[in-house]
């Protein structure tokens, strides 16, 4: 039975990549715009730029400020938003900030950004903390405040100090919501470490990007665009096996389901 | 006070000494009073239902036994030693179960051992014990969501024998387990006082299940909670577990709670 599940999603998920590369090379054929081109003159492009090495020197670039903010904002995110969920005094002064960061529209805050940090790494390292951290934040410190109260006397009825209630129930208990906002976090970190070398300085594969736009060298754009999105699918699915190889019977299912 | 107190069945010189005895607590939130100068005795040993309608404060009476609350005033001594939070001299059985979702069954029940600092190891022979005995046998790796509410509950149960308090404070546990569960949880409830020499507390709403289970029945009534009346059914622990509900005494006191409780029932 788990061997016909797993056959049967892998199944669905063939048949849903056909669909949508089917769909991409069709509207590529018509063509749907002058500047959209096929899957496979994509895939063609994409292939030259991993043999020439010009991806992965880009990528060299990109990943830089995208890990170290992605670290940044998961260490710090959970931290503060635990301090959050556990304090109302905290919750009181943090907590508005997070929601004015989640809301603001990133593009206007970049010439602000770049007036104070200058063009270099810094900036980037910024705009991607900026994107990803706030619903770290909101994740853990609502995951951390809905803790069942159940669990939390129970750890206490049975002489668990504060440290382990926090270390050895709260946390698990929030986890998925702390792990869906990992997710959240991460993939708005992609969309900012590019975000930032549009907006910042063209480099790695944002340069790649640009550029190629610049020259109308679609196929090489699209490839540019297609392998940061498959690169951010990976990155999220690796998450998911992490959530699942620390909390197994949280991804299993609630007992009180 | 207006608390009138009567004693049924039982010579008092034959009730053993109290483990637990709450002295004038009451606890108010806000403007509600929960409970109103509250005194109550729990005899070593035994099984001392909390028995009333709902509302009447039974489980905020055991939580402040527990340590969990504070009461707004009065005291609570456990074998003489007054209560200013959890300790290990008691361990509570949830109704709900309490038990952490992402843990397997053997790391639950080894769960209060684990937040006392027992090594791995030690911790989790005792917990392999304790698994067999409340027939969980061959569950050790299971999550709480394979199991079945009645399976749930024997988890928790195990977990509070395994720290092995001197008092077990038991609420509502058998609420939330079907009936047929509930009755098989019931006799061997009786099995373990008879075996374990603990000293029990048992909220219940349940009259039958208290006459059933009980030494001591306190019945609480509402607005604001006080002690009405303590019964000891005299002849039911000698009796089989199967013959207990057809004893008169047993469907006497019954009758008698319900008369005494039907007026506080909306």
């Amino acid at each position: 039975m788990p061997m016909l599940s797993i056959n049967r999603s892998l199944h669905l998920k063939i048949l849903s990549g056909i669909i949508v590369f089917g769909a991409w090379e069709i509207a590529g054929q018509i063509p749907v715009s002058f500047g959209f081109p096929t899957f496979f003159e994509s895939m063609a492009a994409l292939a030259d730029m991993v043999l020439d090495g010009s991806l992965l020197h880009a990528y060299s670039d990109t990943l830089r400020p995208l890990a170290i903010g992605l670290l940044i904002s998961a260490f710090a995110g959970i931290a503060i938003g635990l301090w959050i969920g556990l304090s109302s005094w905290f919750d009181w002064l943090f907590l508005p900030i997070f929601i004015v960061m989640q809301a603001a529209p990133l593009a206007a805050l970049i010439p602000l950004l770049v007036m104070v940090y200058g063009i270099g790494l810094t900036s980037k390292i910024f705009v991607v903390c900026i994107m990803a951290m706030p619903v770290i934040v909101l994740n853990t410190a609502g995951g951390v405040r809905n803790t069942p109260t159940n669990l939390k006397e129970m750890g206490r009825s049975f002489l668990g100090t504060e440290k382990d209630i926090i270390l050895k129930v709260i946390i698990p208990s929030a986890s998925p919501i702390i792990f869906s906002g990992l997710r959240l976090g991460a993939s708005a970190g992609f969309i900012g470490a590019i975000l930032s070398e549009l907006k910042i300085t063209p480099t790695g594969v944002g340069d790649i990007i640009t550029y190629s736009r610049s020259i109308a060298d679609y196929p090489s754009m699209y490839a540019a665009i297609f392998s940061i999105i498959v690169l951010a699918v990976v990155f999220l699915n690796l998450l998911e096996r992490l959530e699942k190889l620390l909390f197994e019977g949280n991804v299993r299912g609630y007992a009180s389901d | 006070m207006g608390t009138h107190q009567t004693r049924v069945g039982g010579d008092p010189s034959d009730i053993p000494a109290a483990a637990v005895s709450a002295r004038n607590i009451s606890k108010t939130y806000g403007d509600v009073e929960a409970l109103k100068n509250l005194t109550l005795e729990f005899p070593r040993g035994q099984l001392t239902s909390l028995l009333g309608p709902s509302g009447c404060g039974k489980t905020t009476l055991l939580k402040i036994i527990a340590g969990l609350l504070e009461p707004s005033s009065g005291e609570v001594e456990v074998n003489g030693i007054p209560v200013t939070g959890p300790g290990p001299d008691r361990a509570f059985v949830f109704q709900d179960f309490a038990l952490l979702p992402w843990a397997s069954v053997l790391r639950n029940v080894a769960f209060g051992l684990e937040l006392r600092g027992i090594g791995r190891s030690e911790r989790e022979g005792i917990a392999e014990r304790y698994i067999r005995n409340v027939g969980l046998a061959g569950f050790e790796k299971s999550f709480p969501h394979e199991l079945s509410g009645g399976m749930r509950q024997r988890v928790g149960l195990a977990r509070a024998l395994a720290v092995d308090s001197q008092v077990l404070l038991m609420d509502e546990p058998f609420s939330a387990v079907d009936e047929q569960t509930r009755r098989k949880f019931q006799e061997d409830l009786l099995g373990l006082v008879a075996e374990e020499n603990k000293t029990f507390l048992f909220v219940t709403h349940s009259i039958e299940e208290a006459v059933y289970v009980s030494d001591q029945i306190a019945i609480l009534l509402p607005r604001p909670s006080r002690v009405s009346e303590i019964i000891r059914p005299r002849g039911l622990r000698d009796k089989d577990v199967a013959d207990i509900r057809r004893d008169p005494e047993y469907l006497d006191i019954v009758d008698q709670i319900w008369a005494s409780l039907r007026f506080y029932v909306e």
